[in-house]
């Protein structure tokens, strides 16, 4: 269908819903929805929970840069990376519910859970109180996101390995803007420079949680479904090696971010600016729940 | 009424996309399939990105119009795999958005076993470039932003000419 103008897209008689909100189809309609044989239907649910966890978490921030990033065009760089972004964790919470087995839906898990229930790494949900924290934190999540798709093309699960195979031309580009943008303000003038260079001091704390393995995980990897984050330590190393000798700066030397007892973002807990991100995200949905519109 | 597969697949084709409105699904490669069963029809498209909000609009519109053109039961499926490529962009399709001032993309690039190599040129730094301007031809033209009005877009500008526009990403 098509229309003449927008008055006649919301008039319209056999659709009841007139812009899109909560209520979306399932983006995996009419997808195969069949688990591989052998694999522990919880421990899927698990990790592709972690997985969408981190990329809602992560869109969520970029979401927040809209109106307030210095120029038009990152602005709307910015809101196309929350989108693909966001579009992976739509797949993944689906595909957790698949393989939970219930009723639950993507909805659900994005907007009815407490924040101990997300599993997504720290380092998504760190406060970004300037661009050049926002291209370090970028830079760090997509060189680390883009590794660990590109192992999961291979994955048993059919699902999985789909969306990564999606993803990972997708967070090819996520990856080449923030690290063009670390060059850029690295290799900038002395101020930038400097900004840059505490915006990775900042950030750099949360690195070594990325490689943790979570028994989820490397259950997940050892049955052929997931990869081992601790196996991508190298291949982001060199990344992180690479853009920022080009950007005239170097690898901080910072004492990693310790978890409580052994535990962080992967086992639920979090970091202080979680609840408020959690808060924002999910008041609409909690306060007119099943609404939608 | 004749409901066989290529009249299904003829309604299902001519669905525009409502993001580049000038393409239909089919120019854009996102119509995978079309198959005729004893209660209707079965339609199955793939995302350009995982996070389109097309997605839902075009699905939506082909039902619509297969309804009109009196299948009853339709339905729509995704297919996830292989991923959408550029590539699938059909020459017809191509045209159609030079016409409209919007670049064709060039080959998509190929992602083998090894790591993903890294781009680290800033985008201005590549004049001439592959991509020639849809009003003037020229090739003196450079990347302003690789992303768009939509994930599928990138924005550029020729030197030529003085003039911006779009250029559909390789993917």
């Amino acid at each position: 269908m098509s229309f003449d103008n927008a008055y006649e897209a919301i008039t319209e008689q056999n659709d009841a819903r007139w812009a899109f909100g909560t209520g979306f189809d399932s983006p995996l309609s009419g997808v195969d929805s069949e688990l591989p044989e052998g694999v522990d239907r919880a421990d899927l649910a698990t990790y592709s929970l972690m997985l969408a966890d981190d990329a809602l978490v992560v869109s969520h921030r970029l979401q927040q840069w809209c109106t307030h990033a210095p120029e038009l065009e990152e602005e709307v760089a910015l809101a196309n990376i929350a989108l693909d972004l966001l579009g992976q964790a739509r797949m993944l919470y689906t595909r957790a519910g698949q393989a939970e087995g219930g009723d639950r839906a993507e909805d659900d898990y994005a907007y009815f859970r407490t924040e101990s229930e997300f599993g997504n790494v720290r380092l998504a949900e760190l406060d970004q109180p300037d661009f050049a924290v926002l291209v370090a934190t970028l830079l760090v999540f997509t060189t680390w996101r883009l590794a660990l798709l590109q192992r999961m093309t291979g994955s048993r699960d059919p699902v999985l390995a789909a969306i990564a195979a999606k993803g990972i031309k997708e967070v090819t580009y996520h990856r080449d803007y923030a690290a063009q943008w670390v060059v850029r303000l690295g290799d900038g003038t002395d101020y930038s420079r400097q900004r840059m260079r505490d915006a990775l001091e900042a950030v750099w704390p949360y690195v070594d949680e990325l490689f943790a393995t979570h028994p989820v995980e490397r259950r997940m990897a050892e049955a052929g479904v997931g990869a081992d984050p601790a196996s991508l330590r190298d291949e982001c190393a060199a990344v992180f090696g690479t853009v920022l000798e080009s950007a005239t700066l170097e690898v901080p030397q910072v004492s990693p971010r310790a978890g409580v007892a052994g535990r962080a973002g992967r086992h639920g807990v979090h970091t202080e600016s979680m609840g408020y991100l959690i808060a924002e995200l999910q008041a609409v949905a909690r306060a007119h729940p099943e609404a939608t519109w | 009424m004749v409901t066989t597969r290529e009249h299904a697949r003829a309604v299902a084709a001519r669905v525009t996309d409502p993001e580049l409105p000038m393409l239909t699904l089919a120019d854009l490669g996102v119509l995978r399939d079309v198959t005729v069963t004893a209660d209707g029809v079965v339609v199955t498209i793939t995302p350009t990105y995982s996070g389109c909000p097309a997605l839902e609009t075009m699905r939506d519109d082909l039902v619509s119009e297969l309804r009109a053109a009196g299948y009853r039961d339709v339905t729509v499926r995704t297919a996830l795999h292989p991923p959408w490529s550029s590539d699938w962009i059909s020459e017809d399709g191509r045209r159609k958005l030079a016409e409209a001032g919007i670049a064709p993309p060039g080959p998509a690039p190929a992602h083998g076993q090894g790591p993903i190599p890294l781009t680290l040129h800033t985008p201005r730094s590549q004049v001439p470039s592959d991509v020639c301007c849809p009003w003037c031809g020229s090739a003196e033209t450079a990347e302003l932003s690789r992303f768009g009005a939509t994930a599928c877009r990138a924005l550029r500008t020729c030197s030529t000419c003085a003039e911006p526009f779009e250029h559909v990403k390789e993917i």
